[in-house]
């Protein structure tokens, strides 16, 4: 087992400082970049946060929606895969509502500003 | 050192100039550069941009028109009274710069945010979704005659540019494949009318001030092909940068975009711009998924290209949006 602090802990601690004390500090396309590079560590973040939960619910939609089990990523080819054969559409029960959870699950971590996100968020909670 | 070498150029082709000042490198992508500057002349400096490709340079996109193509377009539609730069000067081998052409730089603002949210905008932007359809109206009508040669595109070839860049990436998505799937069952076929299509018309490529657009920009991606593809294009939510309600580049709603287009003697086929707004949101998918496999494969590890290249989920839930937008 590895000691504390955890990465989520040093990502943050990392990020906040080069949001408080050094972004004042910089100008110009340096300031771009940092902005640029603090929203990564951000998006890490919440990454590490929220990966476990969204991945384990994913991969049982899956596992039912293909009728099949295996790793994430081998049923997320699958999945492409009907799609693209056409196996797979949106009439299939469940495929589309499988698709926005993921999607939304992305977005969570991605980029939780994005207008569309926020408007089916909002719709969510309606 | 391009200093050296851009005055020389200017003093052989601008009568009376002794040189330039002012040069900045402006931005730089892959296979292109701009700069800034401006042509000392007796009677009063004249501000000019220079885009080029630098001998030597990586490659040009197999999708690009190619530089002199832009120059002779930019010409084309600034003749047509259309907002677009003058041509000032097509490089030669002898200005030894590479290859390209310098244009008046045109005043205004090109960042999306400002322009949807700045006070200096408030008047200009209630008109500009109509604006950009009578611009676009324009561009459309440019006699094929006149034009450089272009690439000839259709929605078929499209789709399969795009399912091929896709599939280059051995990343599937999903959503990407339901959209795919779209597109192929949704083909309008080949368009009635095949005109100019600019490729590219969208925040970023326009100059704004607050009398409205001054200048289109960026022609790499023109093309021959649906006129419909442009008004598709600027419709995608990826444009609108949050104003979500109003489709037009975050302006205004799509029948003010369309009523100017019809205004300038067009006609809008409202099913093939739905259609290329579809295809537009994946393109720009795709594009992100190829940042982030260029953030892995270049030397230059660029964060930016890394979370561009995470923006890619941002089209996933517009595409579920246009495609399987949930009950609401």
């Amino acid at each position: 087992m590895q000691d504390e602090p955890t990465p989520e802990e040093l990502i943050k601690a990392v990020a906040d400082f080069l949001r408080d004390e050094l972004t004042p500090e910089i100008s110009g396309h340096k300031a771009f970049k940092l902005r640029v590079s603090i929203n990564a560590l951000d998006l890490a973040t919440r990454q590490l946060a929220l990966q476990e939960g969204s991945d384990a619910a994913e991969l049982a939609r899956l596992s039912k929606l293909l009728g099949m089990q295996g790793p994430l990523g081998e049923l997320n080819r699958v999945l492409a895969d009907r799609i693209a054969k056409g196996e797979l559409d949106l009439r299939t029960p469940g495929l589309a509502e499988h698709l926005w959870q993921t999607t939304m699950a992305k977005l969570a971590v991605d980029q939780p500003n994005y207008a569309s996100y926020r408007r089916e968020l909002g719709s969510e909670r309606n | 050192m391009i200093e050296a070498e851009l005055g020389r150029c200017a003093a052989r082709w601008y009568p009376g100039a002794t040189g330039v000042a002012g040069v900045i490198r402006l931005s730089g992508g892959a296979s292109q550069e701009t700069w800034s500057f401006d042509i000392v002349h007796p009677e009063g400096n004249i501000a000019a941009i220079l885009r080029r490709a630098p001998a030597g340079y990586g490659a040009a996109p197999t999708r690009a028109a190619g530089l002199n193509a832009e120059a002779a377009l930019m010409q084309r539609a600034y003749d047509a009274g259309l907002p677009s730069p003058r041509v000032l000067h097509v490089l030669q081998p002898r200005d030894n710069l590479g290859t390209g052409f310098v244009m008046a730089r045109v005043e205004g603002e090109t960042i999306p945010r400002k322009i949807l949210r700045d006070e200096r905008f408030a008047l200009a932007r209630p008109k500009l979704a109509r604006q950009l359809g009578e611009i676009l109206a324009g561009i459309h009508g440019l006699a094929l005659a006149q034009l450089p040669e272009l690439r000839r595109m259709t929605a078929a070839k499209e789709i399969a540019e795009l399912e091929r860049d896709y599939r280059s990436f051995d990343w599937p998505r999903p959503v990407f494949e339901l959209a795919l799937r779209w597109l192929r069952d949704h083909d309008p076929g080949p368009s009635d009318e095949v005109t100019l299509v600019h490729g590219d018309f969208r925040h970023g490529n326009l100059i704004i001030g607050p009398d409205g657009v001054r200048a289109v920009l960026d022609w790499e991606l023109a093309h021959l092909g649906d006129p419909m593809e442009d008004l598709g294009w600027v419709c995608v939510n990826s444009w609108r940068f949050g104003e979500i309600d109003k489709p037009v580049g975050g302006f205004g709603a799509r029948k003010e975009l369309f009523a100017g287009y019809e205004t300038a003697g067009r006609r809008v086929d409202p099913a093939r711009v739905t259609f290329w707004e579809v295809m537009g949101t994946l393109r720009w998918g795709v594009m992100c998924c190829g940042m982030m496999q260029r953030f892995r494969l270049s030397p230059e590890h660029s964060i930016e290209r890394a979370m561009i290249g995470r923006r890619s989920s941002e089209t996933e839930i517009d595409l579920l949006r246009l495609l399987a937008p949930r009950g609401r």
